[in-house]
Parts: C-alpha cells; structure tokens; sequence
C-alpha cells in the first residue's frame, strides 16, 4: 500500500529569540542569539525572550496551574494550531493526535534546597523528610511536572482532544515523536497530529542531571563547532509545535503546506564503542533518500562530547551539505531539540531560503539557492539519534 | 479462524509471550493463583519511614530488592523479570535478539531524595544555593546518577539487555501507560513494520515523594488498617486508590509470523483506542464522554458490537469519582447488556501499579480468558448503589469469557482501552 504523503501545515515556534515565524526568521537572518552567561553563572543558558502568555492561554487559573515549561509548550502548541488554521475548530481537534515529547516539570527549589541543607547540616531525620515534603509541597506541583500533563493541558487549553501521546527520554523521544506520527499518517492511522515538545532552560534543578554528566557549557558561549576546548550544551528555552497532516487532509480543508516531511528515521548507537555514533548515522543516511549531494542540514548538535565530535565526523563525509546547528543559536533545548529543526526547516522552505550561517570556524556555509531537501539531524548527548527529511511541496 | 488479516484488511496481532510481577509475586502461576484465590498484596510500608504520612501502604514488591535503591532502578528490575518470562514463554528471537522495537511504560524519571542528598552531604559550603550544589555534582564523581535518571535509562539499559531493534520509545499517558505500550506495539505491526513488538510497563514508584504527591492531591485511601481492605473498587466507603508497583511484558507478533514459527498464540488484541478528556488535570468530564468515546473508539477499532464483551477488567481504581464515572461510561456504551457483564477490579487485590497497570492487567484479562475464571473484587462489602456493576465480588466466578475489554483511564484525561480475545474474529 502506497504511503500517504505528510504535510507540515502548522508551525508554533517560542524561544530565545522570541515568538512566531516572523520573529524567528528576523533574528536568524541578523545571526541573533540571546545566551546569558550571569544568571546561573557559570553556567550558559538561554533564556526564554519575554512573552505574555495570555494570549495563547487566556485564563489565569491555568497558568497558574502550569509551570514555565508547560506554559512555553502550550503557548508554542497554540501558535502552532493558529498556523494550520485549526484553531478553535472543534471538529477537527476533537479528532486531532498528539504526540509530545517531554522530560519533567521545574522542582520547587527553595523547598529542595532547605532539605538538602537540613541534612547536609545533620538536621534532617528520616523521618523529618515526609513532614518536609508533605507541609512544604505544593499540591499542584505534581501536575506541573508530570511529562503527560503538558499534553493534558494542551489538550485543556487548545481542546486538543483526539488521542494524547507523551514521549520521555531527552532528545529521542521527540525524534520518536514525529517518526511515529508520520509513519501513522503516512499508513492512514491518523489524519492530523500535533507533534512537539518544550523546553524550559533557566532552571537550576534541571542542571543538576547535566552536571553529573558535565555535559552543562561553562564560563563561555561559544558557537556549537567553536567549542572543542571547552566542550558541553548550554541549555536552552524553547516550545515547537508542528501540525502535520495527510495531503489528502490538508487539501480537503484548503490548508496549505509549509513543506513536506518526507521520512523520519532513529537508531539506538551502542555508544560504548567509539565511533558508533558515526555508523549508526551512516546507516540512517541512505533510508532517507536524498536526491542531492549538496542540500542542507539543520543540526541539533549539542557541543557536549564525544556526540558531537562524532557527528561531525559524519558531517566530514558530506562536505557539500550546507549545515546549520540550532545550538549555536537557540542552545540545546533536549526534547525540543528535534521539532525544532524541523520547525526551521519547514520555516527555511516556505522562505524560500536557508537562513544565513554563524560560526566563525567556517563549518557552516552560506548557500544562497532555494532549498528543496532539508535534512534534519538530532543525536542525542547520551543516547539515541535519528533523521529527517523536510522536503518542498511539489 | 485461519483468516491472517481482520475484517479491516489488517495484521492480526496476537500475544505469544507474557511475564508478570506484582505485589502478589512474581510470574504468572502465582500470580493468577493468588489472584484468583482472592488474596491481597497490599501491605503497611516497610521500606520507608512512615511518619507524618495520611497513607501508610502500598502494594510494594519488596520481594525484589535492588542496591542500591532508587525507583528507577527497581523499576528497570521488575521490567526485567517481566521480561525474562514473556520471552521465555515466547521462545521468540535468541538470548539478547529480539526482532522488533521494545515500547516501554515507565513513570517519569527524576534523581531521587536518597541521591539528592548523598550529594548534599559533600557540599563544602554552608548554607549551600543551587550553584554551590550543582560544582559537587560535576567533577565525575556522581556521574552514575546522569545514567540513572536519564528519562530515557531504563529503555536504554533494556534494549541493550534483550537486544531490541531500533529507537526504544519510553512513554507515559499517566495511569494508561501499560495501555498505550500496547497500543503502539499493535500499530507497528498493523502497519507492517515489524514482526514483533515487545510491550513493556513497569513502575516502581512506592518512595516517599511520589507518596507525598499523590497524598496531596487526596488521590490515596487513608484506610491503612487493615491495609489489604484498603482497596475497594466499586464499594460505597471506597476513598482513594492504593499506590502499588509491579510490571508486566507482552510479546506481540503478527498472527502470520507466530503461525510460521509455530508459536502458541495466547490470545489477540483485537482492538486499541483511546480518547482524551479536557475537563479537568485530574478529574473526568461529568457526562463521562471522553470515556465514552474511548469505549466506542475501541469496539470500533475491534469490528465488534456492544453484546460481544463478555467480561470488562474495570479500570476500577477504587477513588470515589473514577469508579462512578466508570458506570456511567459503560453504562452510556453497553446499554441493557450492561447487567450481563461481569466487571472487575484487579486493583482491589494488586492496587493501582500506575504507569505498570495497562498491561498487568491486560495479562491478567488474557490469563482470565485462558482459564475462563475471572478473579475477584475484593472487599466488596458495601456496594455502592449509584454503580449497578455486575461485580464479581470476593470469589472468582466460573464463566464463558471471550472478549474481554480491560479499560485505563488517567490523570491529564488519558484514557485507553483494549479488547483481548482468546482467538482471531
């Protein structure tokens, strides 16, 4: 049976740089980055740029049941729908699929960081915990960090109300998230599905899993390929949302396509070897079909090791691939990672252009024809990475 | 009942393998014989100091230990045997080569207290912030605990085990997690990709925290003494689910492929749906549509009538508004047969295993249509009148069972249902 054809026909992009396709495509093409370097110094991050919520979650009392990640998320999913021209039509988001990828909510810190120092200073019982925990704790709190209630309150806000998916594990799960959504669309499973993720970066409880690895950017910014010395992600703020939808679908109801997302292949390296990082892309390669040695490439590279170094390796063997990494940009925003690239990407083909290169060790370069094939790449910084392959509509 | 495709052209999806762990034991003859014996696995807590805490038990698996201890560990562990048994009875691939993607249910991962503070205590400064904090967690000296609380560690860790293929999806629909594994693993194979699925769900959540939490959102029964009379499904003094751990493991194969390799088919998944409900973060809509609507989706997904159900394994939390809003929806579905139907809650005996239950009791639903017994409600004393169910209350009853639909509805308005049959349509 032949497979449908995907259409990208909605695209909610909030980040660093800002909100909607507009802003994003201003900043990207006068090479904007918002890092901070002082407010969890030494950390790098990139914070989220000043945004009013109310506009894509009207009411107060559910922004005050979510926290800033869900908040993000929603807000960039609304954008999305608004995009697709899907918005409030009930019809169709009563049937519409999700599929989110999402890591976990912010921590209350001061909560945590008066336990931990309880205990550090002997003061802290085992039993004292519970009493902690129990009189200290929000209870909303749990729902704002539960991975599934990002769709649930997508779902809530947006009606977003034909089936509810949540990925989890960092950057695959949202390579995951939109390869089954194609793979569903493309054997008929689904008609129309919201697929993206969010990524909150100014949270000092989130660097606590990056720094046991090291992985977190210190001291400096640096572009992602300028940062061999100094290796590691800063991390990033982001919401990308996407609505794809069978061609059929998008044609019935007059939408029109952003671009056209092809294939969407992951793998699982045995990183234990060195170099299967490397292989593992090699192999994806060729499943993707791209027509043309000298496309583009819009890479989530995170700048931490050996993923990077490993990625460019594979980047070595394609040296006419006009490449862009979203890190040097937007910094790593993990489950975000994926969707985001394929939310530029889609944005970068509906232009009519690849937004201009910035790194001034000269890995990217500039590539001024339309770009009809753009490859999306996203490994993981500990595990897992995949492919995809946004093409022009025809 | 060759036929290789359903009546809509499909794959037919069947389960050759299952493997169970639960607060009752480990593996399936213990399990159903406990099960169906009525017995409860529901304890007061001994794992954790319980002070301050309204609820003090659990249907924890203290019968598997692991060192040192965190959830996620325990949880990968149960995943583990689960695993091991489904594979075993499944005979399917080799030792560490399983042919088709692995789709894990796993509760959310974050570093746990234990770890919290065993990085705490190597803080040099007094009075420590986040910064101070965050230096002692670099250096490599804790960088066992970034491979532990990854979202992704514990599908990592079992693709490596049983050598799954491909990109291992984690996942999480809340309390319809084990259901929604399933649910992917029927797809892949309906669409063709794969051969075999393996569906995983575990959850190994009882710590003080995740307690904490749940407690908060008044979600937990505060019945603790007698704990195992704590969880009563469908009973007028129900107050609250009881926390419970466990995982179960299926091995999904095309109906052809288990043929061609002579496997014994356990039963089939006939038909996945779900549908989500916007009302409310942790309540259900009043008019119980969304579960309706699951119902409906999945009868229809299954080419079945209403009339064809003959025993539903109840999502049956045992909170007061779960098990009404289950009525109402079943009630809205199955009109008149509604009274026919057997129902009953495997929580009442296991407790609510969370991310885990979509699948316990989804083997469970197969192991009833198997022996044609279907277990218990236990302590069901004092029915509720508002919820009519047909309740198999306290003793297994002896009955045809041929379609079984095993329903889970979650937090964030996740809900999923599956209908598991002994042989193809």
């Amino acid at each position: 049976m032949a497979e449908k054809e995907v259409w990208i026909t909605g695209v909610g992009l909030l980040s660093s740089l800002g909100e909607g396709l507009d802003a994003h495509w201003e900043a990207l093409g006068a090479k904007r980055v918002n890092a901070d370097e002082k407010r969890l110094a030494p950390y790098v991050i990139h914070p989220i740029a000043p945004v009013s919520f109310d506009a894509q979650i009207p009411k107060k009392g559910d922004q005050r049941q979510m926290e800033t990640w869900q908040r993000i998320g929603t807000y960039a999913a609304g954008l999305a729908l608004d995009s697709a021209g899907v918005k409030g039509n009930q019809e169709i988001l009563s049937r519409m699929d999700m599929i989110i990828a999402a890591g976990g909510g912010e921590r209350d810190l001061n909560v945590d960081l008066a336990i931990m120092n309880a205990d550090a200073q002997g003061k802290l019982p085992p039993a004292v915990l519970n009493e902690k925990l129990m009189n200290e704790l929000r209870p909303t709190l749990f729902l704002a960090q539960l991975s599934n209630l990002l769709a649930g309150n997508i779902a809530i806000v947006h009606g977003v109300c034909g089936t509810s998916r949540t990925f989890m594990g960092e950057e695959a799960a949202s390579i995951d998230a939109a390869r089954i959504a194609v793979a569903r669309i493309g054997a008929g499973q689904s008609d129309i599905a919201l697929v993206g993720a969010a990524h909150n970066g100014d949270r000092g409880d989130l660097l606590m899993l990056y720094s046991f690895g090291d992985f977190a950017l210190k001291d400096q910014y640096a572009s992602v390929w300028a940062r061999r010395n100094n290796p590691g992600f800063a991390i990033g703020s982001a919401g990308a949302f996407l609505v794809m939808e069978s061609r059929e679908h998008a044609e019935a109801r007059g939408a029109k396509p952003y671009a056209k997302l092809t294939k969407v292949v992951a793998d699982l390296a045995k990183r234990k070897q060195p170099g299967a990082v490397t292989k593992s892309l090699q192999a994806l390669w060729p499943q993707l079909g791209v027509s043309n040695d000298n496309a583009m490439l819009i890479t989530g590279a995170t700048g931490a090791e050996p993923a990077t170094a490993d990625e460019r390796e594979f980047l070595a063997q394609h040296p006419g691939l006009a490449v862009r990494a979203t890190g040097t940009t937007f910094g790593h925003t993990m489950e975000a990672q994926f969707p985001l690239g394929l939310a530029l990407a889609a944005l970068s083909i509906s232009r009519g252009a690849l937004y201009p290169a910035n790194d001034p060790t000269g890995l990217e370069v500039e590539k001024t024809e339309a770009p009809t094939q753009i490859v999306v790449l996203g490994v993981g910084h500990w595990q897992g990475e995949g492919m995809a392959l946004v093409e022009a509509v025809k | 009942m060759t036929a290789p495709r359903d009546k809509f052209g499909r794959p037919i999806v069947v389960v050759t393998g299952m493997g169970i762990v639960t607060s009752l034991g480990g593996g399936k003859t213990d399990n159903w014989k406990r099960l169906s014996a009525g017995e409860s696995g529901i304890k007061t807590v001994t794992r954790f100091p319980l002070d301050s805490l309204k609820t003090t038990m659990a249907g924890a698996v203290d019968f598997v230990t692991v060192d040192p201890f965190s959830s996620t560990s325990l949880s990968q562990r149960l995943a583990e045997i689960a695993t091991e048994e489904a594979l075993e009875q499944s005979g399917i691939g080799s030792k560490g080569d399983f042919p088709g993607p692995l789709f894990l249910a796993v509760a959310p991962i974050e570093t746990e207290w234990p770890q919290r503070l065993e990085v705490a205590r190597e803080v040099p400064t007094k009075d420590f912030g986040i910064i101070d904090y965050l230096a002692t967690c670099s250096g490599g000296k804790f960088a066992h605990f970034h491979r532990r609380f990854t979202f992704g560690s514990v599908a990592l860790n079992l693709a490596e085990t049983f050598g799954t293929k491909g990109s291992p999806i984690s996942l999480s629909t809340a309390c319809a997690s084990g259901a929604t594994a399933i649910q992917l693993g029927v797809e892949a194979i309906r669409r063709g990709e794969t051969d075999a699925t393996l569906c995983v769900a575990t959850d190994g959540s009882v710590n003080p925290e995740a307690m904490v939490r749940f407690s908060l959102l008044s979600a937990l029964s505060t019945q603790n003494d007698p704990p195992q009379g704590a969880s009563k499904p469908f009973s007028k003094n129900r107050d609250g689910f009881v926390m419970a751990e466990g995982a179960g493991a299926l091995v999904l194969e095309s109906y052809d492929a288990a043929m061609a390799r002579g496997a014994r088919i356990l039963g089939v998944v006939a038909g996945c749906g779900e549908l989500t409900d916007s009302f409310h973060r942790t309540r259900s809509a009043p008019d119980g549509k969304p579960a309706i609507g699951c119902v409906r989706k999945t009868l229809a997904d299954a080419g079945m009538e209403p009339e064809q159900i003959d025993h539903i394994n109840a999502h049956g939390t045992s909170t007061p508004e779960n098990d009404k809003m289950e009525y109402l929806a079943t009630a809205a579905v199955f009109g008149e047969h509604t009274k026919n139907i057997p129902v009953s809650s495997n929580k009442s005996m296991v407790g609510h295993t969370i991310s885990a239950a979509g699948a316990v009791e989804a083997i469970f639903s197969l192991l009833t249509l198997e022996h044609q017994r279907i277990p218990p409600t236990i302590n069901y004393e004092v029915p509720d009148p508002a919820i009519p169910f047909n309740v198999v209350g306290n003793k297994a009853r002896d009955a045809k069972v041929t379609a079984v639909m095993s329903n889970s509805f979650g937090f964030g308005g996740q809900n999923a249902s599956l209908i598991l049959t002994r042989e193809p349509a």
